[in-house]
């Protein structure tokens, strides 16, 4: 097993002798995006028209289907085929493995007769048209025997209980810390259910060639998609070859694969023909995961200087009646603030509700919006700015565990962004600044979310062109990969941007993780570096062994790769001129890396500051944020740009948890009530008004071989609360249940008489 | 229903279900799969193409209502190797991430442009005042295209390039 240490010797990456690693270039598939060419899966054009599948989804959330009449579905005019559980072709149960080693296991489709959400899919109809598909959808006529769902969160905190495998964490003696602390808070935070909406809503394309299924799926991880469908359709993984080259949006919610993949496999395969399915926008709010509710409880105690002597964040949340999904929103906790005396956990209850999983920053993006605003109020308690009471807290190495942190950069972020921002401006006592008609304050929190680097694979062709292509089985969801890999490529192999060519999103390309959980520029990317180096080492062997290079008897270890030519000192040839010559059909080498074995001997963070101004009208109750700044310490930036628009985007995020984003549940149905873009709001253009990232210089050496770390859920983490704070400071009303709206400001401005 | 419409200049002669959107005449009959498909209920923008100059979201049209119309869709701004200016500033702005919102962000700010020179009056405005290119009525304008991957900064600094204007 490799070391961090053996990370500390010079690459391409870290040394950029041609200044491309960090370099603000414009995205490798934007030309194709811009102008609406780049293909997305319902988009891709199959051998043969295909037929078009529409799912019917149940409308009672527990039960089961009674009945089934699909006589008139089926006489329905260019229908081709209408399922439910009764007739659907037969698949393994589910999470069967017939390979043991797939990394998903079966995943029937109308499975049974059971409902156990609202709007799960019950019946597929497939028709020669949309319009005809659609109308006979609505002919497919169920009768339930439905029981009384049980989703009422608030009504089931008792009956949470520890999640799977979970334990609270506790240090030192939490209670009596608390108890002997001078200064204390302790509130209870709420944070509603949120659906990812990504713009492009699930959706699936499949045909047959032969025994083998091709599909194309909106996805952001390609392996566990391909092995379930596999598992689903009884096939050898190889038969079937799964593509996701574009995606539109994932952030957590395509990290799994959804009943349009299977149905349109089956389907295909049935008809002979191929098939295509999407989500409509109102099937994505119940057949897809979201982000779970939580109550958070916050108590901390601290001494009147400040320094916390007791810190709890305890956290319930749910999760699909046969689901352990926890949200965890106490985790980043246990990394952020010194407290001799800590204890975090998690409760979790399973509900009549819809998948709960995993939605942009999972535990941070919810987590901070409680801690990060008892903190503010800590700091009003105690009279201290809130920026310091931070600075207070800053531990020495990891409060839990007791390890070094790889590179700790909070202080500098929440200085660095103080100042950047005018928070000397700012007045402690709220509700103190008017502007017109507006209450105007300024609100700030920290960010963090962990560093994570898992094995993958990556292979590095050339061509007699010196034309560099990249292939890795990894995805680009909007963050980057596809420009970022060709940068690595580019940087590692000593050609110009335009020498190379990105392949990613297929299940036949060398496997990676996919995109998630911010591991993946460095988890793709520490994989192309390798397959780069091992390309590197066999043009220097194939040069310096052929008798017509310049370079020929020459020692491999010297050559140097830049602007196309390899060279060692004044002797060179161009890479294409090698390739040509000694290896006409190309070369093609594999890379791979993984964890280092001593990585876990660091506490891995990445961190960030928010700075916050808002108006609040107090007539209205209306919030606008008028100014945002984020200041965030990452790794080495691979691409300034991209990685800048990731965490505005994930600031953005914020914007709209603390005022915008939250679904409510119908306890009558078991239903969500918001089931489309306009009853569930997200933040739109006008909520946004100037808003700017930073990121500092850092270099993280413990974190892989290049650097760097994720920054795709950094944005996220902590931007609601410093939103959610700048509205205290502005009007001086805590709303402590999420999202703040209006009518919640409201009751607490009258209640002030302001 | 046979209709005819001319899209990006070209005349397109198509039988078509009466129950047939603008939206899906031009991605599945068309393969014209630019505009995308957010919401199919006018919420989302993604949609959003030009018909005789002024935008609209395609889903909430029938494509039968458009004979004798012409559209442009993001296909008909520019191409790879010809890109709009408008295209153009959204690269370099990187004023999109997944690029699903994108064609119907780019369509909307050219009609935005238009409509700002034509002095259509909007909600950010004084109605009795020249409408004017600046930030906050773009803001307000282009509030009907939503983009979940927040590219908002980006895609205003891109429209103001584009415009000519600096942000
Ligand atoms: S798809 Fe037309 S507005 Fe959303
Ligand atoms: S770029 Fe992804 S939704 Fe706008």
């Amino acid at each position: 097993m490799s070391s961090v240490h053996d990370w500390a010797a010079p690459n391409p990456v870290t040394t950029n002798r041609s200044g491309l690693i960090g370099k603000p270039v414009d995205r490798y598939e934007g030309p194709l995006k811009v102008t609406g060419t780049a293909p997305y899966a319902y988009e891709v054009q199959p051998p043969s028209p295909p037929a078009y599948g529409v799912m019917v989804g149940a409308t009672i959330a527990a039960g089961r289907i009674a009945d089934v009449d699909i006589a008139a579905a089926e006489a329905s005019p260019g229908v081709l085929a209408v399922w439910t559980h009764r007739n659907v072709p037969s698949q393994p149960p589910r999470g069967a493995k017939a390979h043991p080693r797939s990394t998903a296991g079966s995943s029937p489709a109308l499975e049974n007769d059971r409902v156990s959400y609202f709007g799960q899919p019950v019946a597929f109809v497939v028709a020669d048209t949309l319009e005809n598909a659609v109308a006979a959808s609505m002919l497919v006529n169920l009768t339930y025997e439905a029981d009384a769902p049980d989703v009422d969160f608030a009504a089931s905190l008792d009956a949470a209980g520890q999640p799977p495998g979970e334990q609270d964490v506790e240090i030192g003696n939490f209670e009596d810390g608390f108890a002997a602390s001078g200064v204390k808070l302790d509130e209870t935070w709420t944070t509603p259910i949120q659906n990812h909406c990504q713009m492009e809503p699930c959706a699936s394309i499949a045909w047959w060639e032969g025994d083998v299924c091709v599909a194309h799926t909106s996805i952001q991880m390609v392996k566990p998609a391909q092995h379930g469908l596999a598992e689903t359709l009884g096939i050898d993984r190889d038969a079937v070859h799964l593509m996701t080259r574009y995606i539109g949006g994932g952030f957590g919610g395509k990290g799994q694969t959804y009943d349009d993949l299977t149905l349109a496999a089956l389907a295909a395969r049935a008809l002979k023909q191929p098939v295509k399915v999407a989500f409509t926008r109102q099937q994505m709010m119940h057949g897809t995961i979201h982000r779970p509710a939580t109550v958070q409880r916050v108590r901390l105690g601290a001494d009147k200087d400040g320094r916390l002597n007791a810190f709890s964040l305890m956290t319930w949340t749910h999760c699909h009646r046969s689901g352990s999904f926890t949200e965890h929103a106490s985790n980043f906790a246990r990394a952020l603030y010194a407290a001799p005396n800590r204890l975090t956990g998690h409760r979790l209850v399973r509900l009549d509700l819809p998948h709960a999983g995993p939605m942009r920053a999972p535990g941070e993006a919810s987590g901070t919006l409680s801690l990060e605003c008892a903190m503010d109020e800590l700091a009003e308690q105690l009279g201290l700015d809130p920026v310091d009471l931070r600075i207070r807290n800053e531990p020495p190495v990891d409060p839990e565990n007791g390890r070094p942190f790889s590179q700790r950069q909070l202080v500098r972020c929440l200085r660095e962004g103080a100042q950047l921002f005018g928070w000397e401006r700012r007045t402690a006592k709220p509700g103190q600044v008017r502007d017109g008609r507006w209450l105007v304050g300024m609100g700030m929190a920290a960010a963090i979310r962990g560093n994570f680097l898992l094995p993958a694979k990556c292979s590095f062709s050339v061509d007699a062109e010196g034309v560099i292509t990249v292939r890795q089985g990894m995805t680009d969801i909007g963050t980057g990969t596809y420009t970022v890999l060709a940068q690595i490529a580019a940087e590692t192999l000593g050609v110009p941007l335009g020498k190379v060519v990105v392949e990613i999103g297929d299940s036949e390309l060398p496997p990676a993780p996919g995109s998630g959980g911010q591991f993946g520029a460095a988890t793709a990317g520490s994989a192309a570096l390798a397959a780069g180096m091992n390309l590197r080492k066999a043009l220097a062997e194939l040069a310096t062994g052929d008798p017509r290079s310049p370079l020929y008897g020459d020692d491999p270890e010297l050559v140097t790769f830049q602007d196309g030519v390899i060279a060692i000192e004044n002797k060179s040839e161009t890479l294409a001129a090698l390739v040509a010559r000694a290896a006409p059909e190309g070369l093609t080498v594999e890379g791979d890396s993984r964890p280092a074995a001593d990585m876990r001997e660091w506490s891995t963070q990445t961190y960030g500051g928010h700075f916050c101004e808002v108006g609040v009208d107090p007539v209205t109750g209306e919030v606008r944020v008028r100014r945002m700044l984020g200041v965030f310490a990452a790794g080495r930036i691979l691409n300034a740009k991209t990685a800048k628009s990731q965490l505005t985007g994930g600031m953005i995020w914020g914007i709209a948890s603390a005022l915008h984003e939250g679904n409510a549940v119908d306890p009558r149905h078991g239903s969500l009530l918001a089931q489309d873009l306009a009853q569930y709001l997200v933040t739109v253009q006008a909520d946004v008004g100037e808003l700017d990232a930073i990121m500092l210089d850092e270099v993280d050496d413990k974190a892989n071989p290049m650097g760097i770390k994720g920054v795709g859920e950094l944005g996220n983490s902590g931007a609601g609360a410093a939103v959610a704070n700048a509205i205290y400071n502005a009007c001086g009303v805590r709303v402590r249940d999420y999202p703040i709206t209006p009518d919640k400001l409201l009751a607490g401005l009258i209640a002030k008489g302001l | 229903m046979r209709t005819t419409i001319t899209v990006n200049g070209e005349a397109r002669s198509l039988d078509l279900d009466p129950r047939t959107t603008l939206l899906d005449a031009l991605r599945e009959h068309l393969k014209l799969t630019g505009p995308k498909k957010g919401c199919d209920h006018g919420q989302c923008g993604a949609c959003t193409v030009l018909v005789n100059g002024v935008r609209i979201n395609a889903c909430l049209s029938l494509a039968v209502m458009h004979d004798g119309d012409e559209v442009t869709s993001i296909e008909g701004l520019g191409a790879a190797d010809r890109l709009h200016p408008m295209q153009q500033a959204f690269l370099k702005h990187d004023a999109f991430q997944c690029g699903y919102c994108t064609p119907g962000q780019i369509c909307s700010a050219v009609a935005v442009l238009s409509e700002i020179e034509a002095d259509v009056p909007s909600h950010a405005g004084d109605v009795a005042e020249r409408a004017r290119l600046t930030a906050e009525e773009l803001r307000e304008r282009m509030s009907g295209n939503i983009c979940r991957c927040s590219a908002y900064p980006q895609i205003i600094d891109a429209i103001l390039d584009a415009a000519g204007a600096t942000s």
